[in-house]
C-alpha cells in the first residue's frame, strides 16, 4: 500500500500536503481500495471554510456514499475541477492528479494532530 | 450471524463480507464494476444460499398456494415456474417469490432471505385448512446461480440434461456437477442464467466445479453489490426498496402478476380488487440528467416545487449505461417517459427524467 513519506495523514484516511500556509487534501490509497469504483466526487465551493475532522464533501462508489473529512481547518482556495468529469482520477492517482481541494490553513497546529507516514502505515496495518 | 456452506470459499477468494438479512455474505470480490461487467459479457457465479426454500406438498398443495398467493400456481405446468407475490389481507406486499411446480402435488416457493421466516410462518397458517404441508428447507439448501451470456456453455458439460430443452422459468431435477440438483433457468440479472438448488453440503462441489470450468471463459464470482446493480439495470424490484407492505402490486407496476381470474378467493383479493384502479403512487425508472447519483430514500420533486412528491427507491451509477439511473415512486399522472423531476441530493437538486423500464435489455 502506497503511503508517501512526505505527507501527513488523518485517521479518516485523508492526506495533507503542507506547503507554507497552504494544505493540499486528498484521500489515501487505502481509502481508495475501501471505497471501490469511484464514480462521483462532490467538493465544497471556493471560499468555503472547512473544519478539521468535519465532513467537507462526499465521494461515491457505484455501491455507496462516503463522506470526506477535512484533515485540517481552513478556507478552500482551490478545488480539483477535473474530478467533475473524471472522478476515477482519484482512484488511479490519489496522491497527485487525484487531489481534492487546497486550503489556506487557519490553524497550523492542526497538522500536529495528524499522523506521519510511519504512524499511518502502522494504523492501517492494524485494521 | 449465519454463514453459508461456501463461506470459506468466499474468504479464500478475497471477498469483503457484510451482514445481510442475518447472514454473512460476500458484497464483492475483485470489484463491483468488474463483476457486473463479467455477468453482462461472460458469466458470473453467485452464492444465494441465504434465500428461503419452502416446499409445499400434498394433494391440495396447488389449491393451497392459489389461496395463499396472488398467482395461480395450481395452473402451472409441471416443470414450469412463475414470479409471484404473497400479500397481506389489505393488499400490501409481504414478499415477492418464485414458485416452481416440481410435480403434480409438489411445489417450491423461493423467498427473499430477509422475509423467509415471515413467509414460512404466513404460508403455514394460510395452507392449514388444505391437504398440504410446508417443509422449510432453507437451512438444508445451497443455492448457486450462474448468470451471463456464457452461462449455458459453461454449465452444459457439467449436467445430465440438455439445456436447449430448458425454457426460461422452467426447472428440472437432474444431476449437476456430480450431485442431485434442481436446475432452473431463472435469475435476477437481466441475462440468461441458471439457478442450482442442491443439498447444503453439495454447494461446495457445485461452486468449485463451476469456478474451475468457467474461469477460462471469463466467469468470476459475483457479490451482492453487483447483484444489486445488475437487477436495477434490468428494472427488477428489490423487496424492502421497491416493494413493501405499504405498496400494492399495482403501484409497483406488477399488476399483471395478480390473477383475479383464477377463481376462488385468495388472501388480499378484495383489497387488491379495490386497489387496482386506485394506485396512490407509481414506480418509474429515471435517468438522472443533473449532477449526482440518486440513492435510496432521496426525495423526488416536481421541477422547482418546494415539497417532495415522491421518493427514490433504488439508484446507482449504471456500470453498463455509464450514467446514473434510479427507480422511485412518483405521482400516478407523471409516469410518461420524458416527465421531468428533480432529485434532492444532499443540499442540491439534480434533474431527472422518466425513462422506460428496463434500463437495460440484453440483445438476443
Amino acid at each position: 500500500m502506497d503511503v508517501p513519506d512526505k505527507l501527513k495523514y488523518s485517521v479518516e484516511h485523508e492526506w495533507l500536503a503542507v506547503d507554507g500556509n497552504t494544505g493540499t487534501v486528498g484521500i489515501t490509497a487505502f481509502a481508495v481500495e475501501q471505497i471501490g469504483d469511484i464514480v462521483f466526487v462532490e467538493l465544497p465551493a471556493m471560499g468555503t471554510t472547512v473544519q478539521a475532522t468535519k465532513p467537507f464533501g462526499v465521494i461515491e462508489s457505484v455501491k455507496a456514499v462516503s463522506e470526506l473529512f477535512a484533515p485540517a481547518s481552513g478556507k478552500v482556495i482551490a478545488i480539483n475541477d477535473a474530478l467533475a468529469d473524471a472522478p476515477e482520477t482519484v482512484a488511479s492517482d490519489c496522491y497527485a492528479a487525484g487531489w481534492l481541494i487546497k486550503i489556506e490553513l487557519s490553524n497550523p497546529s492542526d497538522v500536529d494532530a495528524l499522523k506521519d507516514a510511519a504512524g499511518y502505515r502502522a494504523m492501517i496495518a492494524s485494521l | 450471524m449465519l454463514q453459508t456452506a461456501l463461506d470459506a470459499r468466499h474468504r479464500a477468494l478475497g471477498a469483503r463480507m457484510i451482514p445481510f438479512a442475518g447472514w454473512e455474505m460476500p458484497v464483492q470480490y475483485q470489484g463491483l464494476v468488474e463483476e457486473h461487467r463479467a455477468v453482462r459479457s461472460a458469466a458470473g457465479l453467485f452464492d444465494l444460499s441465504h434465500m428461503g426454500e419452502l416446499y409445499i406438498a400434498g394433494a391440495g398443495a396447488g389449491a393451497a398456494l392459489d389461496y395463499a398467493l396472488v398467482t395461480a400456481p395450481g395452473k402451472l405446468v409441471v416443470g414450469r415456474a412463475h414470479y409471484s407475490m404473497i400479500c397481506t389481507p389489505d393488499g400490501g406486499v409481504i414478499d415477492d417469490l418464485i414458485v416452481y411446480r416440481l410435480g403434480e402435488a409438489r411445489y417450491l416457493v423461493v423467498a427473499n432471505a430477509s422475509n423467509a421466516p415471515t413467509v414460512a410462518a404466513e404460508l403455514r397458517e394460510r395452507i392449514a385448512k388444505f391437504d398440504a404441508r410446508l417443509d422449510d428447507a432453507s437451512m438444508r439448501t445451497s443455492l448457486v446461480a450462474i448468470q451471463g451470456p456464457r452461462a449455458a456453455e459453461i454449465l452444459q458439460p457439467r449436467i445430465e440434461f440438455d439445456l436447449t430443452n430448458l425454457k426460461y422459468y422452467a426447472g428440472v431435477e437432474t444431476t449437476a456437477c456430480g450431485v442431485p440438483a434442481l436446475l432452473a433457468r431463472t435469475g435476477y440479472t437481466g441475462e440468461d442464467g441458471f439457478e442450482l438448488f442442491v443439498a447444503w453440503n453439495d454447494g461446495v462441489a457445485v461452486w468449485d466445479t463451476l469456478i474451475a470450468a468457467g474461469t477460462p471463459s471469463g466467469l468470476v464470482p459475483v457479490g451482492l453489490g453487483a447483484r444489486d446493480t445488475l437487477r436495477l439495470e434490468a428494472g427488477m424490484p428489490l423487496y424492502g426498496q421497491e416493494l413493501d407492505r405499504n405498496t400494492t402490486p399495482f403501484e409497483a407496476g406488477l399488476g399483471r402478476v395478480v390473477k383475479f381470474d383464477k377463481g376462488g378467493d385468495f388472501v388480499g383479493r378484495a383489497a387488491l380488487e379495490a386497489a387496482k384502479d386506485r394506485p396512490r403512487k407509481a414506480l418509474v425508472g429515471m435517468k438522472v440528467t443533473g449532477r449526482g447519483i440518486a440513492r435510496t430514500g432521496y426525495p423526488v420533486y416536481l421541477p422547482a416545487a418546494p415539497e417532495a412528491c415522491g421518493t427514490v427507491t433504488s439508484g446507482t451509477a449504471s456500470p453498463t449505461l455509464g450514467y446514473p439511473i434510479a427507480m422511485g415512486y412518483v405521482p400516478c399522472d407523471r409516469t410518461a417517459p420524458g416527465s421531468q423531476f428533480e432529485v434532492g441530493i444532499r443540499a442540491q437538486r439534480a434533474g431527472a427524467e422518466v425513462v422506460p423500464l428496463p434500463f437495460y435489455r440484453r440483445s438476443t
